[in-house]
C-alpha cells in the first residue's frame, strides 16, 4: 500500500452525544443553528424585495402569508434567530480577540447573550405587533 | 501511530495555513463585523415596517439611503451566510460527490439572489 492511501489514525474527539448538555454547548449548537436558519431568511429577505419590485398582486400575495399565523410565527423566529446571532456573534468576536475564555467568563457571557436576544426579541414582538 | 499529523505533502511544505489558509476565518469575521450595525438597523425597520402594505413598503425601499444599506445588508449577508454554510457542509457532508455538489449549490445561490435583490431594489428606487 502506497504512502498516501495508508488508513491515517488521527485521534478523535469523543461525539456531541456523550456529553451532558451544559450551557456553552447548547449556545454553541444554537450558534449553528440560527446561522442556517438566517441563511434561509436572507434568501427570503430578497424574495420580498423582488416582489415588492413587482405588481400590487404579487406583493399582496407575499404579504398574505406574513400576516397569516404561520407567517408571524417564522417571521418572530427569524427575529429571535437574527438578536441570538448577532449577540452571540459578538461574544465570539471577543473570544476571537482573546478575551472571556475562562469558564466563568463564558458562563457569564453566555447568560448575557440569552437575556440579550431574549429582551430584544420581547421587545420587537411587542412593538411589531402592536403596529399591525 | 505516525504522531505528526501532517500528511507527507504538507510536512514537505511545512506552510501549514499559514498562506491564504486564514482567507475564510478572515471573511467571515470582517463580513460579520460590517453585519452588526447593518443587522441592528435592519432589525428596527422590519419591526416598525409591520403591517405595511405595498405603497408603504415601496416608498420605504426606494429611499436612497434605505436601498444602499439594504444591498449591503443582503449582499454581505448573503456572503457570511454562504461562508457559513460551507462549514457547516464541510462538517458534516462526508459524500465527496454530494459535498462538492452542495458547496457549489450554495455559492450559486448566494450570487444568484444577491444579483436578484440589487436589481428588484433598482427597480423600485428608479422607477421602473
Amino acid at each position: 500500500m502506497s504512502v498516501a492511501n495508508r488508513p491515517v489514525h488521527r485521534p478523535l474527539s469523543p461525539h456531541l452525544q456523550v456529553y451532558r448538555p451544559q450551557l456553552t454547548s447548547v449556545l454553541s449548537i444554537l450558534h449553528r443553528a440560527t446561522g442556517i436558519a438566517l441563511s434561509v431568511g436572507v434568501l427570503y429577505l430578497t424574495a420580498w424585495v423582488v416582489c415588492a419590485s413587482g405588481s400590487y398582486e404579487t406583493y399582496a400575495r407575499f404579504q398574505a402569508f406574513n400576516g397569516s399565523i404561520v407567517g408571524r410565527l417564522v417571521l418572530g423566529g427569524w427575529l429571535f434567530c437574527m438578536f441570538y446571532h448577532l449577540f452571540n456573534g459578538i461574544r465570539h468576536l471577543f473570544w476571537d480577540m482573546g478575551y472571556g475564555f475562562e469558564i466563568k467568563e463564558a458562563y457569564r457571557s453566555g447568560w448575557m447573550v440569552v437575556v440579550a436576544s431574549l429582551v430584544a426579541t420581547a421587545i420587537s414582538w411587542i412593538v411589531g405587533l402592536r403596529l399591525i | 501511530m505516525n504522531s505528526d499529523l501532517r500528511s507527507p505533502l504538507n510536512r514537505a511544505r511545512g506552510l501549514g495555513s499559514a498562506k491564504s489558509g486564514v482567507h475564510h476565518f478572515w471573511m467571515q469575521r470582517l463580513t460579520a463585523v460590517a453585519l452588526i450595525p447593518l443587522v441592528i438597523w435592519f432589525a428596527v425597520s422590519l419591526v416598525m415596517l409591520s403591517g405595511a402594505d405595498y405603497g408603504m413598503a415601496r416608498s420605504w425601499l426606494s429611499s436612497p439611503f434605505v436601498m444602499v444599506l439594504l444591498i449591503l445588508t443582503i449582499c454581505i449577508g448573503l456572503y457570511h451566510g454562504q461562508l457559513g454554510m460551507q462549514v457547516v457542509i464541510e462538517d458534516y457532508v462526508h459524500n465527496d460527490g454530494v459535498k462538492l455538489a452542495m458547496l457549489v449549490a450554495v455559492k450559486f445561490i448566494a450570487v444568484f439572489f444577491g444579483l436578484a435583490a440589487i436589481i428588484a431594489s433598482m427597480r423600485i428606487g428608479f422607477g421602473g
